[in-house]
């Protein structure tokens, strides 16, 4: 264990502690700086425990474009669903799907989860590291195997790149 | 002017996202659909409405202020652990007991 | 413009806040009263982002966030509870 890994095992939270402190004071002047700076070290240190395992390499490009993708689907996917909600509802095919997982990272399993609940339609209830699956529920799940690989080409395949692995 | 037109647009946009989450928590048939709706609809819908008031902000006074985003922020993060739950518990009310 | 705007979110706020209670009191399963408190607090957060535009103040973004705090804590106790009637295990 260096010294860097001691005093700053995660510089990216480090940095959006920061950025979310200077965010909430809506200033950006040394003092505010030095503050968040100060929290962003300080959180990460003494909840260290916490975390299971350390992240990996994050590539921010891979990230940016992620986000992207997953803000147009939450945009697309919204009208999908308010079309549902105020058409026939008794006609919908609400499932469950078992989504099998290619990574055993728990980091990438969390966030896909979160993204597969962010993005209407769709809701994660478990994620299960031990069967690498993620039990989702469909609002309107016509067919199965389609659903399950437009998550995986879609999210979790930059989600591999991002964290490489 | 384009400003204010556009914040107007958000909040329209926004408060029918946010009455559809709740006409999807009336009109689904049981717990599993019933949580689609709120978790989603009213993450965008209030979304929506935080980022009018920012434009808002900027149309009346001049000034750019974006620490109303926190308040959506907040909202992206949080919802996906409470959808998480409520299934849970929405499993355990049903005795289900897969999770 | 914005005005009417304001008005027209006020509206669609305030119905999505008596279907969500309706739904509070029709139930039927506990997932479902508290799937409808959380919902709750997001009608609240949009009322307060909405007051705060119409009378051009910028403290009501403390309350929204406020709000949206207690109301996540609040879901996840409950949830908690429902699950393993323990909140801390």
């Amino acid at each position: 264990m260096t010294l860097r890994d001691w005093v700053l095992p995660q510089p990216f939270l480090t940095l959006s502690i920061a950025a979310l402190w200077a965010l909430l004071s809506a200033d950006v002047s040394g003092g505010t700086l030095l503050l968040g700076l100060t929290l962003g070290i300080a959180i990460p240190l003494f909840t260290s425990q916490f975390w299971p395992g350390r992240p990996h390499t994050f590539r921010i490009g891979a990230a940016l474009r992620l986000m992207l993708v997953v803000f147009y689907d939450i945009i697309v996917a919204n009208f999908a669903v308010a079309r549902i909600v105020l058409g026939n509802v008794d006609g919908i095919k609400s499932k469950f799907v078992d989504v099998p997982l290619d990574t055993n990272d728990p980091y990438v399993a969390t966030i896909l989860a979160s993204i597969i609940t962010l993005t209407p339609g769709t809701l994660s209830i478990d994620v299960d590291m031990d069967k690498r699956m993620v039990h989702i529920h469909g609002l309107d799940v016509p067919d199965r195997s389609l659903l399950i690989d437009e998550i995986k080409t879609r999210y979790e395949a930059p989600l591999k790149e991002i964290f490489g692995c | 002017m384009y400003a204010e037109a556009f914040a107007s647009f958000l909040i329209v946009t926004g408060g029918f996202f946010v009455l559809l989450g709740s006409i999807a928590l009336i009109r689904l048939p049981d717990i599993f659909t019933r949580l689609h709706g709120p978790t989603k609809a009213t993450t965008l819908g209030v979304g929506a409405i935080v980022i009018a008031s920012s434009v808002a902000g900027y149309a009346l006074t001049g000034e750019v202020s974006v620490k109303e985003l926190a308040v959506s922020l907040f909202l992206f993060i949080t919802a996906p652990v409470s959808a998480h739950l409520l299934a849970k518990a929405a499993q355990k009310d049903r005795g289900e007991g897969r999770g | 413009m914005l005005t009417i705007a304001i008005i027209i979110g006020f509206v669609l706020v305030g119905l999505a806040t008596v279907l969500t209670l309706w739904r509070l009191a029709l139930g039927p399963t506990m997932a479902d009263r508290i799937l409808a408190l959380d919902t709750l607090a997001i009608d609240a957060i949009a009322v307060v982002v909405l007051m705060g535009l119409s009378r051009g103040s910028s403290f009501s973004f403390e309350a929204a966030l406020l709000i949206a705090m207690m109301g996540f804590v609040g879901t996840v106790a409950l949830c908690k509870y429902l699950i393993g009637r323990a909140i801390i295990e």
